[in-house]
């Protein structure tokens, strides 16, 4: 279970959000809105642990991430706002590192069907500076399709850039997560229907 | 863990082989920066000989600073930084496997063409072992410590420039000690002592460089 306690955040002299808290149970999507620069990434960011927020905690199941460290980030999948692809390697090879830092052990033979399934068949050894914007994205996420061991997805704008076929591919993918038990928070500016138990919005634009 | 840290240096030293011209840059300043010196202070061999093991190791320093800037700066604009933060190995070990595959890559080669270095300088050829060794030593220090200020120095305006300025001073000890070693072989004294000193500051840097290297990289990404 995922928490939130009295989270702020600051940017220069501007408040980002204060006062925010939540709470999410396996099976829950949180679902964050907002104007650009209303502080939907660096939310995300501090549920991650990559920013230290100017006040609260976030807790996993109870404890504080910053206590957890390592021990929390195992739990974790994380798609940030950047795809995080090296233009030199291949989509394949993007999985591969993406999936061994995580702690994932993937055999070649369900990375290569995750890429297949994100629609980027017979484009798997190309180097990700060849591929389109879309495809990079789709590449990115590709890591969904074999991250079902990780309870938390943490997801950054996953529909940007794609197209419609994608775009019901992903949501399929976190609908498959959470009927499993998952939790996932995501932003987006798009309406995606993605059946869930529960659902939580969040809008960050100030009132 | 283990294979998280071979997937590291698998993805590190991939990268350096699909841009390997940019490895190619580093050994060839090295070998440009020490040829240098021969044509511009004149052929006199003992001048050449007396000169020979501070110039290859300050050309060394300076292609070690060469290749920092490039060390975590594309991974910082690309994302790519941000999983190794949140991996499930500690991130101390995880920048240790970096240092390692950085110190292959630029440091490694440095330390095979020394000796081919030192022969244009008429280097005495007992001496050649004692100049790799000493770089042997030396550069994986080179490597740990710049790492500390490239992570520092990650997304500053005019960084390359700070990270000399901040990095170069600290490679003082190594310098004296490395190119040291040389001139008590010739004079007969024996290396041993300056290797069993570059020893400890490899030691010593390998137990707390990752640890500063991981906490820089933290407070950068913020």
């Amino acid at each position: 279970m995922l928490e939130a306690r009295e989270l702020a955040a600051t940017r220069g002299d501007t408040t980002l959000f204060s006062a925010l808290g939540f709470s999410l149970a396996p099976g829950a999507l949180l679902r964050v809105t907002g104007a650009n620069g209303s502080g939907k990434t660096s939310l995300l960011r501090a549920l991650c642990g990559l920013l230290l927020p100017s006040a609260g905690e976030v807790r996993w199941n109870g404890e504080n991430i910053r206590a957890l460290r390592e021990e929390y980030w195992k739990h974790v999948a994380y798609v940030g706002h950047a795809d995080a692809l090296k233009g030199d390697l291949t989509a394949m090879e993007n999985l591969a590192i993406a999936c061994a830092l995580a702690g994932l052990e993937v055999s070649p033979s369900r990375a290569s069907a995750a890429i297949e399934s994100l629609g980027l068949a017979g484009r798997d050894h190309l180097p990700a500076r060849a591929l389109s914007q879309g495809q990079r994205r789709r590449t990115a996420l590709a890591r969904l399709a074999v991250s079902e061991a990780l309870p938390l997805w943490i997801l950054d704008e996953p529909f940007a850039a794609l197209d419609a076929q994608a775009v019901d591919r992903v949501q399929k993918l976190v609908g498959g997560h959470l009927a499993r038990g998952g939790m996932v928070v995501l932003t987006t500016h798009q309406e995606a229907r993605i059946p869930a138990p529960t659902v939580t919005d969040m809008n960050l634009d100030r009132k | 863990m283990t294979a998280i840290l071979r997937a590291v240096i698998h993805r590190d030293l991939l990268l350096a082989w699909r841009r390997r011209s940019d490895v190619a840059t580093t050994v060839l300043f090295f070998v440009i920066v020490a040829s240098l010196f021969p044509l511009g202070v004149g052929a006199e061999p003992n001048l050449l000989r007396a000169i020979a093991p501070g110039v290859i190791w300050v050309a060394a320093l300076l292609a070690c600073m060469l290749s920092l800037t490039r060390m975590f700066e594309s991974d910082y604009a690309d994302g790519a930084l941000d999983p190794m933060l949140i991996s499930a190995a500690p991130l101390g070990a995880i920048v240790t496997a970096r240092v390692f595959a950085h110190w292959v890559v630029s440091g490694l080669p440095l330390v095979v063409l020394s000796p081919v270095l030192a022969i244009q300088f008429d280097l005495d050829p007992s001496l050649l072992g004692v100049l790799a060794l000493s770089l042997l030593l030396g550069t994986p220090v080179l490597s740990l410590v710049g790492a500390i200020g490239a992570a520092l120095t990650l997304g500053l305006r005019g960084g390359g420039v700070l990270l000399a300025l901040l990095v170069l001073p600290l490679y003082v000890p190594v310098l004296i000690i490395g190119a040291g070693a040389l001139d008590a072989a010739a004079s007969g004294l024996g290396a041993l002592p300056h290797f069993l000193l570059l020893a400890a500051m490899l030691v010593l840097a390998g137990a707390f460089a990752p640890w500063a290297i991981a906490a820089s990289l933290r407070i950068s990404a913020e």
